[in-house]
C-alpha cells in the first residue's frame, strides 16, 4: 500500500438499476486515514456507491481506484476493503470467535498468528468474553462489535460501514460513535461511512459527502458544511434552515444589499468572488440559532425584522421560537445560557436580527 | 452476561417455561375431569395410533418374530426358533459360504446412495435456479418438477426403454458422440438404471431443498465475499449451512426408498440383478420363505436406520439440527 496515493479515487460512476438511476456520475478522492461520511436520505446512492467500492455490485461506468490500483477487474474477496453490514450479516452457525476469525482463516493466515490477531482485536472491541456465543446469544450492541471486529482484524486498506448504527437505541448509538472514532484513530484505517444521520455524520466525519438522486449535492469538511452549505438540498438536510427568496440589489465586493419580502438585508459572502457568482435571484439561508431576537426598540440598526413571536417551545436546554413578520414564519433557537425564566412570550413584539454573515446564499 | 450460553439452549427454555400439566390442565376453554380428559384423548388421538399400530407396528414386529422362525417343508412357517435365517443371509448356507445375499444388500445401498448422490448434483443448480426465478414463474417450475408423478411409474420406465433403444434418437446422439458403439442400445445398462432412479426420485430432493434454498440469505453470501472467501468456499461457509436441513431431509427422502426399488433396476437394467426389493418379493411369493423374507427385510431395515443414523450425527455435528 502507497501511503502517499488517496486511499481511495471514484471517477465518474454510474450505476442504474432498470429505470432507476442508482449513480448519476459520482466523482470523490477520499484522503488515506480519512474518516469520510456519505450522507443522504435512504434511495440517494450512497449504499450503492459502497457496495461498488467494496466488489459487491458493479458500476455501469465509471474508475475506482484503491490506493491506486484500478480495481474493475478484482472481485470482492480479493480486494484490500472489509465492510461492517447494516444488518452485520454475522454467521448464524458459527461462534462469535469463528466469525471474527473468518476473514483470516479465509486468506490462510498462519493458524497462530490467526489466533493472536483474533483475539488481540476481540480485546479491543471489548467481546474477549463472548468468543464461544453463537450470533444468536448477542444483544444488538454486541453483536455489531462482533461485526466490526470481523472486519477490521483482516487489517483492510478502507474500512466500508453501511449504516451500522442503524438497528440500535439512541444510547447505544452515542456511545458507539464515539468508540467507532477512537477505534479509528487508533488503527488508522480510513472509513468510509454511510449514514442518514446528518448528527451522527457530523460527529463522527472530518469530511462529508451529502448525496442526493445518485449526485453528490456537496462535499466538505463537517463545520463548513454546516456553516456555508450551497445548495438548498444540504442546507435543508443537514441541520434545519429558514428559507426566503430573496433578489440582488447591490454587490460590492462580498457584501449584497438583498431585497427581501422582509424588506431590505445585507448579506456577507465569505469572498468577494463568492459574492459575484450569486445569481441576481436566489434562495436565502439563515440557520434558526443564527437569528438572534432583541427586544423592541432594538431598531434603527441594518438587518433588523420587526416580528411577533408567535410560538414558544422550551426544550431544556434550548427555546425554540415561531415567529412571525410580513406572509412569513420564521423559525429562531436561543440557548438558555442565563438562570431564571427565558426570554420571549408568546404575542409578544421583538426584533429578529440577521447577522450578515450567518446569512446563506444558496445555488439553488 | 450470566445465563447466556443457557439463553440459545432452546429445550431448557422449553422446561422451564412450560412447566408440564398435572392429568387434567389440557384444555381448551373449560374444565375437564380426568375421565373426560381421557376419553376426549382417546377419541382424537386413539384413531391415528390405532393405525399405526395395526397396519403399522403390527406387521413389524410380525415380520421380526417370523424371520426367527424356520420354514417348513411346503413353505409353511413352523414355530421353531433359529438364527438360521440370519446366518443364510450372511451368507453362510448350505453349500459353504456365499455372498449372495451380502451383495445384493450393497447393492441396493450402493444403488440408494447413487441415486441420493446424482439427485444432489442435479437437484442442487434445479433448486437455485428455480429460487431465482422471478416470482410469478415458480409455482410454474415447481408444477413441471412435479408432473412426472401424474404418471405410473412403470409407464415412465417403459418410456426410458423407448428413448434408450437401438436406434432411438438419444442412441444416435450417444453413437455420433462416440460414446457407445452406432445401432448399440443405450439400455440394459447401470447407466440406464441411474437415468431412470434419478427421474423418479429427483422430485423428493428438490422440493424440501427448494424450500431451504429460498429462505436464503444472501447478505451472508455478500459478507464471505467481503471476508476474502472465494465463490466455493462463500458457497461451502456461508450458503451450504443455509440449505442444509432441505439437503439432509431431501438426501434421505431419496435415499430410503431408492434403497428398496427394483422395477427400475429390472426394466433398465435388463432383469440380471436381483435387489434388496426383489429378493424379499422373491421370498415372500415363489420361494414360498417367509421366514428368511422376513429376515431380509429387517436387516434392511435395520441397515438402512444405522445409516440414517450415522448421517443424522455427521450431519449434527456441524452444528444443525437436521432431524
Amino acid at each position: 500500500m502507497r501511503t502517499d496515493l488517496p486511499a481511495i479515487e471514484i471517477e465518474n460512476v454510474t450505476r442504474r438499476f432498470g429505470e432507476v438511476t442508482a449513480l448519476a456520475g459520482v466523482s470523490v478522492v477520499i484522503r488515506q486515514g480519512e474518516f469520510f461520511s456519505l450522507l443522504g436520505p435512504s434511495g440517494c446512492g450512497k449504499t450503492t456507491l459502497l457496495r461498488i467500492i467494496g466488489g459487491l455490485d458493479w458500476p455501469d461506468g465509471g474508475r475506482i481506484r484503491i490506493g491506486g490500483v484500478d480495481v474493475e477487474d478484482i472481485p470482492a474477496h480479493r480486494r484490500p476493503v472489509n465492510t461492517v453490514f447494516q444488518s452485520y450479516a454475522l454467521f448464524p452457525h458459527m461462534t462469535v470467535f469463528d466469525n471474527v476469525s473468518f476473514g483470516l482463516r479465509m486468506k490462510r493466515v498462519p493458524r497462530d498468528e490467526m489466533v493472536e490477531r483474533t483475539r488481540k482485536i476481540m480485546d479491543i472491541v471489548e467481546i474477549e468474553d463472548l468468543a464461544g456465543r453463537r450470533p444468536a446469544q448477542l444483544s444488538g450492541g454486541q453483536k455489531q462489535r462482533v461485526a466490526l471486529a470481523r472486519a477490521v482484524v483482516n487489517e483492510p486498506q478502507v474500512l466500508l460501514l453501511d449504516e451500522p448504527l442503524g438497528a440500535l437505541d439512541l444510547k447505544l448509538r452515542k456511545q458507539l460513535q464515539v468508540e467507532l472514532l477512537a477505534l479509528q484513530r487508533r488503527l488508522g484505517i480510513t472509513f468510509v461511512y454511510v449514514t442518514h444521520d446528518q448528527e451522527e455524520a457530523l460527529v463522527m466525519s472530518d469530511r462529508i459527502a451529502v448525496m442526493q438522486a445518485g449526485r453528490i449535492e456537496q462535499m466538505d469538511e463537517a463545520e463548513a458544511l454546516y456553516e456555508r452549505p450551497r445548495k438548498r438540498f444540504v442546507a435543508q438536510f443537514l441541520g434545519s434552515c429558514n428559507l426566503f427568496d430573496a433578489a440582488v440589489e447591490e454587490r460590492e465586493a462580498a457584501n449584497l444589499a438583498v431585497r427581501t419580502s422582509m424588506g431590505p438585508l445585507r448579506v456577507a459572502a465569505a469572498s468577494a468572488e463568492e459574492a459575484a457568482a450569486v445569481r441576481d435571484r436566489f434562495t436565502l439561508a439563515i440557520r434558526p440559532e443564527k437569528i438572534a431576537l432583541r427586544p423592541l426598540g432594538y431598531g434603527g440598526r441594518e438587518n433588523a425584522v420587526a416580528v411577533r413571536v408567535e410560538e414558544v417551545i422550551y426544550v431544556g436546554s434550548e427555546t425554540h421560537y415561531l415567529l412571525r413578520t410580513d406572509g412569513l414564519t420564521l423559525r429562531a433557537e436561543a440557548m438558555n445560557v442565563q438562570a431564571g425564566p427565558q426570554g420571549y412570550e408568546r404575542g409578544q413584539e421583538a426584533v429578529a436580527y440577521f447577522p450578515p454573515a450567518a446569512l446563506l446564499a444558496l445555488d439553488d | 452476561m450470566n445465563g447466556g450460553a443457557q439463553a440459545g439452549d432452546p429445550s431448557r427454555v422449553g422446561r422451564a417455561g412450560a412447566p408440564r400439566s398435572r392429568g387434567a390442565e389440557m384444555c381448551f376453554g373449560e374444565r375437564l375431569t380426568r375421565r373426560q380428559h381421557w376419553l376426549r384423548s382417546a377419541l382424537t388421538s386413539g384413531p391415528g395410533i390405532a393405525w399405526v399400530v395395526v397396519f403399522l407396528v403390527a406387521p413389524l414386529v410380525a415380520i421380526a418374530v417370523i424371520s426367527f422362525w424356520t420354514r417348513g417343508a411346503y413353505g409353511e412357517v413352523e414355530h421353531l426358533w433359529t438364527f438360521g435365517n440370519y446366518r443364510r443371509f450372511m451368507g453362510f448356507g448350505l453349500f459353504g459360504y456365499d455372498p449372495l445375499y451380502p451383495r445384493i444388500i450393497a447393492r441396493s445401498l450402493g444403488l440408494g446412495a447413487a441415486t441420493a448422490a446424482l439427485s444432489v448434483l442435479a437437484g442442487l443448480p434445479l433448486a437455485f435456479f428455480i429460487a431465482g426465478l422471478p416470482e410469478r414463474f415458480r409455482p410454474v417450475a415447481l408444477t413441471l418438477v412435479i408432473i412426472p408423478f401424474w404418471t405410473n411409474l412403470l409407464v415412465r420406465t417403459y418410456a426410458w426403454q423407448i428413448l434408450l433403444q437401438a436406434g432411438g434418437f438419444l442412441a444416435r446422439a450417444a453413437a455420433a458422440a462416440g460414446l457407445v458403439d452406432a445401432g448399440a442400445p443405450l439400455y440394459p445398462s447401470a447407466g440406464a438404471v441411474l437415468v431412470g432412479m434419478l427421474c423418479d426420485y429427483l422430485p423428493f430432493l428438490v422440493l424440501p431443498l427448494y424450500a431451504s434454498v429460498e429462505k436464503i440469505d444472501w447478505t451472508l453470501a455478500e459478507a464471505a465475499a467481503d471476508l476474502h472467501a472465494d465463490g466455493l468456499r462463500a458457497f461451502r461457509h456461508a450458503i451450504l449451512p443455509q440449505i442444509l436441513p432441505g439437503l439432509v431431509a431431501g438426501v434421505i427422502l431419496v435415499f430410503v426408498p431408492a434403497t428398496g426399488q427394483f422395477v427400475i433396476p429390472d426394466l433398465l437394467g435388463g432383469a440380471k440383478t436381483v435387489m434388496l426389493g426383489n429378493a424379499i418379493a422373491q421370498q415372500f411369493g415363489p420361494s414360498r420363505d417367509w421366514p428368511f423374507g422376513s429376515a431380509i427385510a429387517c436387516l434392511g431395515m435395520a441397515l438402512v436406520m444405522l445409516g440414517l443414523w450415522a448421517y443424522a450425527r455427521a450431519a449434527g455435528r456441524r452444528g444443525q439440527e437436521v432431524l
